[in-house]
């Protein structure tokens, strides 16, 4: 096992370089750019490209440019550096951490919301095929996947902000309502509810159906049998039993989409005015923040290889057959 | 003569008055798109306390449907007839009920014992598990009664075994906890559904041996569904034959072995192999393959592949009827009852008389056709 988890570490550590090489290619090694004068910005003169040259090492050979970009990304402290935000000459790694607990916040709550909505839905038509019940999980699930986030967050936005809010019931707050969990718990909840609810339906449909799938198949199997054989009840048929083999997709799936909204949800940040890593890297794009831009998609990616990572990890905990292997 | 004849059966009427488990006329169908599967038509057998009924029949001749659907065990399917357990019919029993009597009165093991026991679990857990649906027993208790199961399964080293997880065992070892786990509330009925199919031959035999043993230590009542003659041979006081969801003939086992009447398990007995046979004979496999049940053939279910048919078989369905070879042998053909036993000698007799019966849609069968070719000629 432990042979496992360090192989699926280096695979994963190979991953990250592979997208750190691809990012610097995109960025700095593109033939027939000249980074230097994408920083400059407009007014170019000779000396200031010059200067970004030296500063930036933009005229050095481009093998050696991509060693010294590799060494900045090293974790270690003091040696770790994602560069300057070009707008604001601020550390990109100071951007990017008063964006992150936005996107954890973000992640927790809508994660929650999503795994007991869809997993609910997708047992209550695992246990019924073809009934009523059913039938309306189809439903929810054809809506959930086929409406764009964009649409759902400004209807949830438009009918429970603005429309209670004019006739007196400000239940939820404005866009843009943003409140750290240390600071009050509660407020923070009630800030991110509308983004959580948002997020949560978007997924959840996806659990439902995958949920639904699983354990049916799961129930079909000999030990169900066996199960409902030993005179257990059928909660604990389908819950202790069902469930638990039923895990494993869902596991999987859960890792790649918590992975994405910690690496920035950028269309719903974006309606709802929360500064997290989507809306940042959107507006550091339309600057060509370009620093800022590598900064983050380094971040998610590094999320994305780190979920899957842990989500190995727990298939073992899961299945006791995959300890051995 | 009459006389003691009434007598007789009353008698035996009266000795099984009481059996512990009583089916009666049960068929058991499923609505599917392609049609109603026909699973069990008509079929009727009682088991007695501490007696063992062998079930043996070819795949999807109905073995394993019947006795899932007295549990309970078959969501979806149209059943009717009654089973009657221990004075309850199970066939109206609301799920709760049922609940209680599975695993607790009647337990049951089944063919493949990998994808029997769940995977995530260990096995002193499933077991124990068994244990506290039907007592409140602690958790800790029923882990040392799963410990001390385990050891009356003669599993070794049963205090380490028990934290066990089912991969990490033999197929023999995984049939021994599902039997252990049947065994945990001592059960009056224990059915096994093809219980060594999945195992060694050596194994097989150690499985048998232990059913025996803990059937003698419990005295409970066994059903054996099996499509292996040889596996009930020394164990089953009874043996019922099924044929396509009918029962084709009933005896005790061994007159079910030396003096069977239906062609069908005249048909069994010649493809199995046997340590006693003579030297250079072969097995001689039955013609064809089982029905579908959708379509069941008209008359007789077995008339397709039987070297035997005759007009009549074509058309009308025969009836269990008591046969002279054994107390309570009764077999569903129309061949004349006196017409028992294996050897050629026999064999040459039914062809005799089917000949006489026969007509021209009955020379036209393949099982008739193969005979008369001399390849189906049992050895």
């Amino acid at each position: 096992m432990t042979r496992f988890l360090i192989r699926r570490i280096v695979f994963g550590l190979i991953t990250l370089w592979v997208i750190i090489t691809l990012v610097f290619v995109l960025y700095y090694a593109r033939p027939g750019v000249d980074p230097a004068r994408e920083l400059a910005g407009r007014a170019v003169t000779p000396a200031l490209l010059e200067n970004i040259n030296k500063e930036y090492g933009f005229n050095l050979p481009v093998i050696v440019q991509y060693w010294n970009y590799l060494k900045r990304l090293v974790p270690i402290p003091g040696q770790f550096n994602l560069g300057t935000s070009n707008v604001n000459r601020l550390p990109v790694t100071t951007i990017i951490a008063q964006a992150v607990p936005i996107d954890i916040s973000l992640a927790v709550g809508s994660a929650i919301l999503w795994m007991v909505l869809g997993i609910s839905v997708g047992v209550l038509a695992a246990r019924r095929p073809r009934s009523l019940w059913d039938r309306g999980a189809t439903v929810f699930v054809l809506t959930g996947v086929s409406m764009p986030t964009f649409i759902l967050g400004l209807l949830l936005l438009y009918v429970l902000y603005y429309l209670l809010t004019i006739h007196g019931i400000a239940i939820f707050p404005k866009p843009g309502s943003w409140t750290p969990f240390t600071q009050n718990p509660l407020e923070w909840a009630h800030d991110l509810l509308l983004p959580w609810i948002t997020l949560a339906l978007i997924t959840a449909a996806t659990y439902s159906r995958l949920t639904r799938s699983s354990l049916l198949e799961t129930l079909g199997e000999d030990y169900i049998r066996t199960a409902r054989a030993k005179g257990l009840s059928e909660r604990r048929v389908v819950y202790r039993h069902g469930l638990r083999s039923s895990l494993t997709p869902i596991v999987t799936q859960f890792g790649i989409d918590l992975a994405t909204v910690l690496g920035g949800a950028i269309i719903t940040e974006s309606i709802f005015g929360l500064p997290g890593l989507g809306l940042t890297v959107v507006q550091a794009i339309e600057v060509e923040n370009l620093p800022v831009v590598i900064g983050i998609v380094l971040v998610a990616s590094f999320f994305v290889v780190a979920a899957n990572i842990v989500v190995d990890a727990l298939y073992a905990v899961l299945d006791p057959r995959v300890r051995v292997s | 003569m009459p006389a003691a004849h009434a007598a007789g059966i009353f008698i035996q009427y009266h000795r099984d008055a009481m059996p512990l488990l009583a089916v009666d006329n049960l068929t058991v169908s499923f609505p599917t798109a392609d049609g109603t599967v026909r699973a069990v038509r008509g079929l009727s057998f009682s088991v007695e306390a501490g007696k063992t009924l062998g079930v043996v029949g070819e795949s999807g001749s109905g073995k394993s449907v019947s006795a899932l659907t007295m549990l309970g065990l078959n969501p979806g399917a149209d059943i009717t007839g009654s089973a009657v357990f221990n004075g309850k019919e199970l066939l109206t029993m609301s799920q709760h009920e049922l609940r209680k009597i599975r695993g607790a009165e009647i337990a049951m093991i089944f063919q493949d014992p990998l994808s029997s026991l769940h995977p995530h679990f260990r096995v002193g857990w499933q077991i124990a598990e068994a244990i506290r649906a039907h007592t409140s027993a602690s958790k800790q208790d029923a882990m040392s009664q799963a410990v001390e199961l385990l050891r009356l399964v003669n599993i070794p080293q049963p205090e380490r075994r028990v934290e066990a997880y089912p991969h990490e065992m033999s197929g023999g070892m995984r049939q021994r906890v599902m039997i252990a786990m049947a065994l945990a509330l001592k059960p009056k009925l224990l059915i096994a559904d093809e219980p060594t199919t999945a195992l060694d031959a050596t194994v097989q035999a150690q499985l048998m041996e232990l059913l025996i043993q803990m059937q003698n230590e419990l005295g409970m009542a066994m059903i054996i569904i099996t499509h292996d003659l040889g596996v009930i041979a020394s164990v089953a006081d009874e043996v019922l034959v099924m044929y396509a969801g009918r029962a084709a003939e009933r005896a005790d086992a061994r007159t079910i072995f030396f003096s069977p009447h239906h062609p069908y398990t005249r048909g069994l007995l010649g493809s199995v192999p046997s340590a006693t046979g003579v030297v250079g004979s072969r097995l001689t496999p039955i013609v064809g393959s089982p029905p579908s049940l959708i379509s069941v053939p008209s008359g007789c279910g077995f008339h397709p592949r039987c070297p035997f048919a005759m007009e009549t078989c074509i058309d009308d369905q025969p009836d269990l009827i008591p046969i002279a070879a054994g107390p309570n042998h009764t077999s569903a053909c129309w061949l004349p009852p006196d017409m028992t036993g294996v050897g050629i000698a026999m064999d040459t007799a039914r062809q005799r008389y089917a000949s006489t019966h026969r007509g021209a849609r009955s020379a036209k069968l393949p099982g008739v056709i193969a005979a008369v070719e001399g390849a189906a000629v049992y050895a």
